[in-house]
Parts: structure tokens; C-alpha cells; sequence
């Protein structure tokens, strides 16, 4: 009984059941439940795969991230073997031989800074960083995102006026100037950046849209046959409402990333966050010794930032095709 | 509907007490105050800027002086500025307001034309090269690290090229005898352009049922004698060169203001377009055997409008609180480079006064884009 009653339940993408002969959907009966949710989980995968491969923004896009996930695998390779760390550290190390700023070169593939370290050994370190804190501020908003999203279209009335509300008082504030003035509160470091981020897009406006798609899940015909069924509350929105939203909150995702690297370089920038080196800190270090605005010492500003733009460009090519995924009325056929 | 306004109204008056009260606390909390701001001066003993303290008031305690702000806030008192003093404070914003409007409102309708028109295009022209290629570069200009692109900017085409002056408002060597205030001029500019805005949408509204060639032509000749006439209104008044010099450091923040956002709207156009071209009055439209220019532009893209509409409104409602990257960058004297230095030198009036214009600004606009949606969209309804 229970099984038949689970059966019922939303299977991973519902529509995928109904696609299935009846011969071979009476096989599925016989298995075990978890392997028919795998090889459904894995159709899916597959199918979606292969929406997302035959769009090639997406594939730039992941190209890019590939790209700058491989330049993060390798610093600490490089620093192991190849490179010396007295002269190649990112944040200590000096080439006594040259005179710094130098131009690129054999030794120094993209010159040193003013400093005399290494400017690639600088992007390659400061790379992993900047994806943890954007995985860890896209998790934090749309675990945030989500489940406010929808608690408050479920619920309605007054939940949903306090959160709108929230996420009203949150938006109108000017992001960057809350946060110099919380630089000027506490120490920022990454991960409290990450933190904040997250916090912020989550309760704001990430919330406002995925509430929205959540109303229009609220009103579909499965949820309210769960709630005939005897579905409590808890098991609608755990079992039907926020599966069904996780496509549009993993589209949030990448545009949070966007969001977190790029409010980490301005902040770096501006000199106010308390990291050892990052792209927006190697910017930093080139307008504060001078160089800013000197392009003949292009190599100073250019790698760092391109790879701001590029990453960011990066997660946001992705959401892009994925939104093309996601949506049916997007898609070519 | 109505009661569905005057509910919001309410709400709305309630976030935005919390909104004031949130915003005090956290200036509050900042370590230090305005008088840590003369700690370079060696010269300056504890006495003085105890004394300055006292003067200004923030030697008593956090939330007594809250209350007292609020308290004159009520009475429409906005008090002075610390570090424009003695200035009032809504003499600086009526002063900086308009400058941030101006350059952020030009940028944010030009940026969504040229997006309108692109995304329209390439909705149009899907899967090819033309379409992968315009989105990448979009999208790249639209996450471009903004004080990189800026800079990039001004060296290419104030340093080397020497277009445009390299940042701020005006030039000294040109208003020097000038008999007038650069902000009288500036706020003739900014009428003008509004009031030019305003007759050519109420032209453009009234020959909307003229057919074919001859609303094309009276468009033009109607638009093209407007701007005449404002010519003809300028050049006279003897302040023509100084606008002219105005214009002349606006182009540059407003051209990279719209590379960098016109993504955004032709990516929105391009998908709500997608969406229209599958409906079946465009097929319709096909099978009448009528021309691609007039299915796209007629039956799809107008009623694609919808979303960039509301879109738009947001924007232009967020346009008082500026960027306070792109004043920085362009060293353009507005509100966004008003609220970081307010921050940074802990000038809480200042920044009070400025977060309120532009709470009140956003939380309106919030509600009237909702009201927008529910007006053009006839199936959404507000119980």
C-alpha cells in the first residue's frame, strides 16, 4: 500500500512516467523503488543534457568555467613542483633578478607586479577562491530563496506579506553602500562576504521571483490532489512545490555566482575587504601603487580584469542556456 | 485594485519606518564618528574634537539622538550636512538629485531601446552565428567588472583619443565668466529633455492612425521640427555653450552606461519574444502572407513589450540611487557618489537624507510596477 501511495507521489519529473509504455511501466513496478528513481533521475539528466549541449552559449559558457576550474587544479601542482615558492608565491614571493614591474616573459608568463610577484601564480591562487565564495553565496540563497519562496506562496496571507515586505526593505537598500558600511562594522573576509551575499540575494530578490513561480505551482492539479489525498502541509511543499522549483532556483544559482564574484571585486577594489590576494585585490594593487591608468604597463590590470568578466560572463552564459532548458516555451521544436 | 493600493500604501509606510530605523542602526553601529574624520589633522587636540562632538551633537547617546531625528524628520527638517556644512541637506540633494537623474535616466531609455531593437532582431534570427555572437559579447559587457570597463573607457577615448573630457561635470575654463550657475543651466537641460520626451510621445500617440508612408513622414518631419525648435530656443539665450559643454561630459558615462546594460533588456525582449512567436495569431499573421517586417515587428514584438515595460519602470525608479561605481569612475558629482562619501565619513544626515529619496523612489516604483502589470496584462488581477 505504501509503495502504490509513494508511486503516486512525484516521481522525479512526472511527465517522464507517463511517456513510458505500459509494458515496460508494469516492469518498473516490479523494482525497487530507488533504482526506477535513478534510471528516470539519469532519463532526465540526459534528455536535459542533451537540450543544453545543442545551444552553444551554454557550451561557452561552460567552456570558460572548465577552463578557470583547471587553472585552480593546478596552482598548488605548479607550487609543489615547478614553480619556487620564494620567488612565485602569490603574496610573498620576489624575483630578485628583474626590475618590477617587467613585462611579460619566459619566467613570468604575464609579468610581475609592483611588488615583483607573479602575476599568473596571483590569478591561478586567487581562482579557487572566488569559486567558493560563489558556490557558497548561491547555496545560501537559494536554500534561503527557495524555502521562503515557497512557504509564502503556499501559506499566502499574512507570511507571505511579511516576507515580500522583507524583501522589499532589503532590495531598497543600496547593496554596495550596505555593504562598505558593514566593512566598517566587522573585519570582511570571504567567507562572511559569502555569507552576506547569500543572506541578501536570498531574502531579496532572488525570493520575489521564485515566489512567483511558486504560485503558479500552487494552483496545479498534483498538489491539489495531494491535499485530497491527506498530504499535510509539511509534505506538500517538502514533496511537490520545491521540486518543482528547483530548475528556477538553479538558474538563480548561477546568477548568484555572478552576483558574489563581482561584488567581491568591487569591494577588494575599494580596499575593504580583508583578503591576502584576489583579482579584485590585484586591481586594487595596481591603483594603488599608480599604475591604474599607465597602459604600458597593461599587464598589470588586463588579466585580472578579463577574468572577472570572463567568470562572471561565464555563469551567466550558463544560466542563460539552462533557462532554455528549463522553460518549454524557449525551446526550438 | 483600490483596496488593493491603499493595502500596499500601508505596508509600504510601515517598511519604510523599519527601512529608516534599520538603515540609523547600522550607520550607528560603524565604529567611530564624524569627528574621527580630522585624526590626520596632528594640530587637532582631544578637547577640539570632543568640542566638535559636542557641537554637532554626538556626544549623546545613540537611540536619544534617533528620536530626535526622527522627531524633526516629522516636522520635514532634514537638518545639515557634517561635511558640507553648513549646508542643509536637502539643498545638497536638490543639488546633486537631478545630475544622477539626468545621466542615469538618458542612459537607462537608450539602453533599452537599443536592447528592445536588438533582442527583437535576434529572437528573429535564431540559431544563427549573428545571434551567439551578439549574446556572448552582450553578456560579457553586461558582467563587465565596471570600474575595469570604465577605466577602459576613458583611456581609450577621453586619454587617447581625446573625444570626450576625462570625467566630472564641467570644464572651469569654460564657465569662468559664465553669468549663471552651471545648476540653473543643468536644470533647464533636464526640463528641456523631459518636456521634449513628453511632445514627442504625445506626436508619436496622436499620428498612430495615419497610414503607412504618410506617418512615417509626418513622424519624422514632427520630431525633426521639435528639435528645431528647442535649437532655436537655446542658441539665443547666450547659454547654448554652456549646455553644450554639459552634453560634451555626459556622452561619455552615458555611452558606457548603456554598453554595459543593454544586454539585459535585449535578453528579456529576445525570450519574451520566443514565447510570442509560438502563439497562434503569428501564425495567422504567416499565413496571410505577410511581410517578416510587419509579423515582427506588429504582431510580435508589441505584444512582447509587456515584461520590458515593467522592466523599464523598475529601472528608471532605481535611476535616483545611481551607481555609485560609475560616479565614482567618472568623478560625476551626484547622489551615488553622495552616499559613499556619506558612509565613509560617517555624515549621518547626509546619508539619511539621501537613503530616504531614494527608499521612498524605490518602494513607489515597486508598487507602481506591480499596478503596471496588472494594466497591461489584463489576466492579472489584484483581489
Amino acid at each position: 500500500m505504501t509503495t502504490n501511495k509513494r508511486q503516486n507521489a512525484p516521481a522525479i519529473i512526472p511527465s517522464e512516467l507517463t511517456t513510458l509504455d505500459p509494458q515496460e511501466r508494469a516492469q518498473l513496478r516490479k523494482q525497487a523503488l530507488w533504482r526506477v528513481r535513478l534510471r528516470l533521475m539519469g532519463q532526465s539528466l540526459h534528455a536535459n543534457w542533451r537540450l543544453f549541449t545543442e545551444n552553444p552559449i551554454g557550451l561557452i559558457g561552460l567552456s570558460i568555467i572548465v577552463f578557470y576550474g583547471c587553472l585552480a587544479l593546478a596552482h598548488p601542482l605548479l607550487m609543489g613542483r615547478v614553480w619556487s615558492p620564494s620567488i612565485y608565491h602569490p603574496v610573498t614571493g620576489f624575483n630578485p633578478l628583474l626590475a618590477h614591474p617587467s613585462p611579460p616573459s619566459a619566467q613570468h608568463w604575464l609579468g610581475t607586479d609592483p611588488f615583483g610577484r607573479d602575476i599568473l601564480s596571483q590569478l591561478m591562487y586567487s581562482t579557487s577562491s572566488e569559486f567558493i565564495l560563489g558556490m557558497v553565496a548561491a547555496l545560501l540563497t537559494v536554500t534561503i530563496g527557495t524555502a521562503i519562496g515557497a512557504i509564502a506562496a503556499y501559506y499566502g496571507g499574512w507570511v507571505d506579506t511579511l516576507f515580500m515586505r522583507l524583501a522589499d526593505l532589503v532590495i531598497t537598500l543600496p547593496s554596495l553602500v550596505l555593504l562598505i558600511v558593514l566593512s566598517g562594522i566587522f573585519e570582511l573576509n570571504l567567507p562572511r562576504l559569502a555569507i552576506i551575499i547569500g543572506i541578501l540575494s536570498g531574502f531579496g530578490g532572488t525570493t520575489i521571483i521564485i515566489k512567483s513561480q511558486a504560485l503558479t505551482i500552487k494552483v496545479r492539479t498534483y498538489v491539489e490532489a495531494a491535499r485530497v489525498a491527506g498530504g499535510s502541509h509539511a509534505h506538500i511543499i517538502m514533496r511537490h512545490i520545491i521540486p518543482n522549483l528547483l530548475p528556477l532556483t538553479f538558474l538563480y544559482m548561477m546568477f548568484t555566482v555572478t552576483d558574489a564574484i563581482f561584488a567581491e571585486a568591487v569591494l577588494s577594489y575599494f580596499g575593504l575587504l580583508n583578503v591576502r590576494m584576489s583579482w579584485g585585490m590585484m586591481i586594487y594593487t595596481t591603483q594603488s601603487t599608480g599604475y591604474l591608468l599607465n597602459m604600458e604597463t597593461w599587464w598589470l590590470i588586463v588579466p585580472s580584469g578579463l577574468s572577472i568578466t570572463l567568470l562572471c560572463a561565464a555563469f551567466y552564459l550558463v544560466g542563460r542556456a539552462m533557462d532554455e532548458v528549463i522553460n518549454p516555451r524557449l525551446r526550438k521544436r | 485594485m483600490f483596496r488593493f493600493i491603499i493595502r500596499r500604501l500601508m505596508q509600504i509606510m510601515l517598511t519604510f519606518l523599519l527601512f529608516l530605523a534599520l538603515s540609523y542602526v547600522l550607520i550607528e553601529a560603524m565604529p567611530g564618528d564624524f569627528a574621527n574624520v580630522f585624526l590626520q589633522d596632528s594640530k587637532l587636540t582631544l578637547e577640539q574634537r570632543n568640542a566638535i562632538r559636542a557641537s554637532l551633537g554626538l556626544d549623546r547617546p545613540p537611540q536619544e539622538r534617533f528620536f530626535i531625528y526622527m522627531g524633526a524628520l516629522l516636522r520635514g527638517d532634514l537638518g545639515i550636512s557634517f561635511q558640507y556644512y553648513p549646508r542643509r541637506v536637502i539643498d545638497v540633494i536638490v543639488e546633486r538629485a537631478p545630475r544622477t537623474l539626468m545621466l542615469f535616466i538618458s542612459s537607462t531609455v537608450v539602453s533599452f531601446y537599443v536592447g528592445f531593437f536588438a533582442g527583437k532582431v535576434l529572437a528573429w534570427r535564431r540559431g544563427r552565428v549573428l545571434e551567439y555572437v551578439t549574446t556572448v559579447g552582450g553578456v560579457t559587457l553586461y558582467t563587465v567588472f565596471t570600474p575595469w570597463f570604465g577605466l577602459m573607457m576613458i583611456w581609450l577615448f577621453a586619454f587617447t583619443l581625446g573625444w570626450f573630457p576625462i570625467g566630472k561635470f564641467i570644464t572651469p575654463s569654460v564657465w569662468r565668466r559664465a553669468p549663471v550657475e552651471a545648476n540653473l543651466v543643468f536644470n533647464w537641460m533636464l526640463l528641456t529633455a523631459l518636456g521634449i520626451s513628453v511632445l514627442i510621445v504625445v506626436w508619436l500617440w496622436l499620428t498612430r492612425r495615419m497610414d503607412g508612408r504618410r506617418r512615417g513622414v509626418a513622424r519624422w518631419a514632427g520630431v525633426g521640427a521639435l528639435l528645431v525648435a528647442v535649437l532655436a530656443v537655446w542658441l539665443p539665450s547666450g547659454l547654448g555653450r554652456y549646455a553644450l559643454n554639459i552634453l560634451h561630459h555626459l556622452a561619455l558615462p552615458i555611452l558606457t552606461l548603456t554598453l554595459i546594460s543593454f544586454a539585459g533588456t535585449m535578453l528579456l525582449t529576445r525570450n519574451s519574444m520566443l514565447e510570442t512567436l509560438r502563439e497562434d495569431y503569428i501564425t495567422t499573421a504567416r499565413a496571410k502572407g505577410l511581410p517578416d517586417h510587419v509579423i515582427r515587428d506588429k504582431h510580435a514584438a508589441r505584444n512582447a513589450m509587456l515584461p520590458v515595460v515593467t522592466s523599464l519602470v523598475f529601472s528608471l525608479a532605481f535611476a535616483l540611487s545611481g551607481g555609485v561605481i560609475t560616479e565614482g569612475v567618472f568623478s560625476w558629482p551626484g547622489m551615488g557618489e553622495v552616499l559613499l562619501q556619506s558612509a565613509v565619513t560617517q555624515d549621518i544626515p547626509m546619508m539619511m537624507g539621501a537613503l530616504i529619496f531614494t527608499g521612498i523612489f524605490a518602494l513607489l516604483a515597486h508598487l507602481v510596477a506591480d499596478i503596471l502589470y496588472a494594466f497591461l496584462d489584463p489576466r492579472i488581477r489584484y483581489a
